[in-house]
């Protein structure tokens, strides 16, 4: 087990210096702004062009840049400098992380406990017109655009702009540490928001998962040994129809966390994905580099841990 | 209650599941008792509703959807006509059941234990470390080498038979009167199949509970049980001591059923003799006697006249479901004892063919 982690984590690295690698490509080698350019402002001279580029690095050749970007990383987990502001991207993202965690996180609440709940009703009460109208609901969910779906509660709800005005709107956002009342409440909306789509597929997949398990001949022995029927579906059936969402769940944390640019940017929650956002508008390199490995780093790091649970929910499994 | 009293006596159980080709007649009005500290055999083939007559016995084919009709006496109480609750509390207790399969019907995910502990606290109002305590004291029971060690593992790591016997233990933890065994031993090796059946045996000597063993297997029941119940597309053709059903089978099913199996007594070139056909669609029944499609002895009137189970001129306990005359059915089965092929032995008999 101990090996089978090390060795993960390892692949983990030499992941995270392909994906940076494909990053130099797309943003240096494929036409782009110029950063330098961009920089100078609208009467920047070639001379002083020429200066801010040599500043930046980018004259150097592209693996020497690349090589120096790895050995910062590496050596001093640096993450650079933004040609922007020329504050560090490592403080920066550390800043923008617990908008992001709070919003990501509290929304994975939301969709499992709704996802779950209704995947349960839902099987266990198959083709019935609660069952159809859960699933269709949840097909609307899936298939509406996180940023639709934004703005639609941002005009229905929103305190500002709404018809029915109960929640804090765009940009209402304050940290937990600040006012955790205030944190809660401008964060009802984004989290809604963020979890319709997945609570939805968490419904199917556990109604299906469910109705699947609810076969099996170990159920049947459940309700032989005399069981009530509830624990016979919340312990013996999802006992084995959960493992399908441990899977999910990791990855969707880990994507999530690195890309909620959508939901961030129309409720202006000043988080990573909308570091992202700002930075890739002024060919902001280090930080669009930065905020694009803490996602790879999220992802990779949610997938060990995926295959890590693994091991305990399923004690047939061995690594 | 009467010492005559059986412990579970089945009268005219009917199940029906209504499914988009039809309505599946599983079982069609059998009756039967099971008297305390006995064995029933239940034979049958695949499809024969065995199986879920037994799971209705339990209540277990209210979940499916089940239409049930008539009863099922068990110490007098009608376990057809209990609430969902009231059939709990004597599931896995009073009435346990061992199935087919044990490694699908043991949860993967859970320590054998564990499951074993769940059943006993499922009925007594014991303590985990007590509960713990009785689950180890189960497996020795059942035969489980080291249990205190064995009782950690998960069902993967046991074998087959151990499984099985897990499962034994598992129904066996509040001491049942009644243990239905489907099929306890299809699933097992051959050599794992006799020691289970042996445990079977011994466990009943010990614990004095009533045993239904269902199976296809003439060669199980012959060992175990008492008396045997033959079953044909839901219904019971024959029923009768186990000594009657092999020394004098009265139905020609049964017959197909000794003639299909091999014995040691035979010589080695004896030829055994498969029951041509399969069985009927549940759904769509043949008419009358609904063995007659694969019956080398039917008659024309046997396509419109549905068969009684009737007694046995003679033979208390023998009942028979079948057209033809009680002195013919007698004969039929002395020549195909003496070794004759079906339509020798029809020859033989000289059956008086009805006009068609």
């Amino acid at each position: 087990m101990t090996r089978y982690i090390i060795r993960r984590l390892l692949w983990g690295v030499v992941l995270l210096i392909i994906v940076l690698a494909l990053l130099f490509v797309m943003f240096r080698v494929l036409p782009t702004a110029d950063p330098a350019k961009l920089r100078a402002g609208r009467f920047g001279s070639p001379k002083i062009i020429a200066e801010i580029r040599h500043n930046l690095g980018l004259d150097k050749s592209l693996p020497a840049q690349f090589w120096v970007y790895v050995k910062n990383l590496f050596l001093h987990f640096d993450l650079g400098y933004s040609y922007y502001s020329n504050a560090p991207v490592k403080e920066l993202i550390f800043n923008r992380l617990p908008a992001t965690l709070s919003l990501v996180l509290g929304g994975a609440i939301v969709w499992v406990v709704t996802g779950v709940g209704v995947g349960i009703v839902s099987a266990r009460r198959a083709g019935s017109r609660l069952d159809r109208a859960s699933m269709g609901t949840a097909l609307v969910l899936v298939s509406a655009p996180e940023y639709w779906l934004g703005l639609i509660t941002l005009y229905l709800f929103a305190s500002d702009i709404g018809q029915v005005r109960i929640f804090p709107g765009a940009g209402s956002y304050i940290g937990l540490t600040g006012d955790p009342v205030k944190w809660f409440e401008s964060l009802i909306l984004p989290w809604l928001v963020v979890a319709a789509g997945t609570a939805a597929i968490y419904a199917r997949l556990i109604r299906g998962s469910l109705i699947e398990t609810m076969g099996e001949d170990y159920i049947r022995t459940a309700r032989a040994k005399g069981l009530s029927e509830r624990r016979v579906v919340l312990r013996h059936g999802m006992r084995s129809a959960i493992n399908p969402i441990v899977t999910v769940l990791g990855l969707d944390i880990g994507v999530l966390l690195g890309s909620s640019v959508l939901v961030e940017t129309v409720f202006n929650i000043p988080g990573i994905g909308r570091l992202n956002y700002v930075a890739i508008t002024h060919a902001d390199f280090p930080i669009v580099q930065g905020t694009v490995l803490v996602a790879a780093l999220f992802i990779i790091v949610a997938n060990i841990i995926v295959d890590i649970a693994y091991a305990f929910l399923d004690p047939r499994v061995r690594y | 209650m009467s010492a005559q009293e059986p412990l579970l006596r089945v009268e005219d159980l009917r199940v029906e599941f209504s499914t988009e080709d039809g309505v599946v007649h599983a079982v069609d009005g059998i009756s039967y008792e099971v008297q305390r500290g006995r064995t029933l055999g239940i034979v049958g083939e695949s499809g024969s509703g065995k199986t879920v007559a037994s799971l209705t016995t339990l209540g277990l084919t209210r979940t499916q959807g089940a239409r049930v009709s008539g009863q099922i006496l068990f110490e007098g109480r009608d376990l057809v006509a209990l609430s969902d609750a009231e059939l709990r509390a004597i599931r896995g207790n009073d009435i346990a059941m061992v199935f087919q399969d044990p490694l699908s019907s043991l949860h993967p995910f859970f320590k054998v234990g564990v499951q074993l502990i769940e059943a006993v606290r499922a009925h007594q109002d014991v303590s985990k470390q007590l509960a713990r305590a009785r689950a180890i004291e189960l497996l020795r029971l059942v035969g489980i080498p080291d249990p205190s060690r064995r009782v950690d593992d998960y069902p993967h790591e046991f074998s087959g038979g151990m499984r099985q016997r897990a499962m034994i233990a598992m129904a066996l933890s509040n001491e049942p009167k009644l243990l239905i065994a489907d099929e306890p031993t299809t699933a097992l090796d051959v050599t794992v199949q006799a020691q289970i059946l042996a445990l079977l045996e011994r466990l009943q000597r010990e614990l004095g509970m009533a045993i239904v063993i269902i199976t296809h297997d003439l060669g199980v029941v012959a060992e175990m049980a008492d008396e045997i119940a033959v079953m044909y597309a839901g219904r019971i053709v024959e029923t009768a001591s186990t000594a009657t059903v092999f020394d004098a089978p009265e139905h020609p099913y049964t017959w197909g059923l000794l003639k299909s199996i091999p014995t040691l007594a035979g010589s080695r070139d004896e030829d055994l003799v498969p029951i041509p056909g399969t069985p009927p669609s549940l759904i769509r029944r043949p008419s009358g006697c609904h063995f007659h499609p694969r019956c080398p002895y039917s008659q024309p009137s046997h396509e419109r006249i549905d068969p009684q189970l009737a007694p046995v001129q003679g033979e208390p306990g023998h009942h028979v479901a079948c057209l033809l005359e009680a002195d013919v059915r007698r004969a039929l089965w002395a020549q195909l004892r003496a070794g004759r092929m079906p339509d020798e032995a029809l020859a033989a008999v000289g059956v008086p063919q009805e006009p068609a």
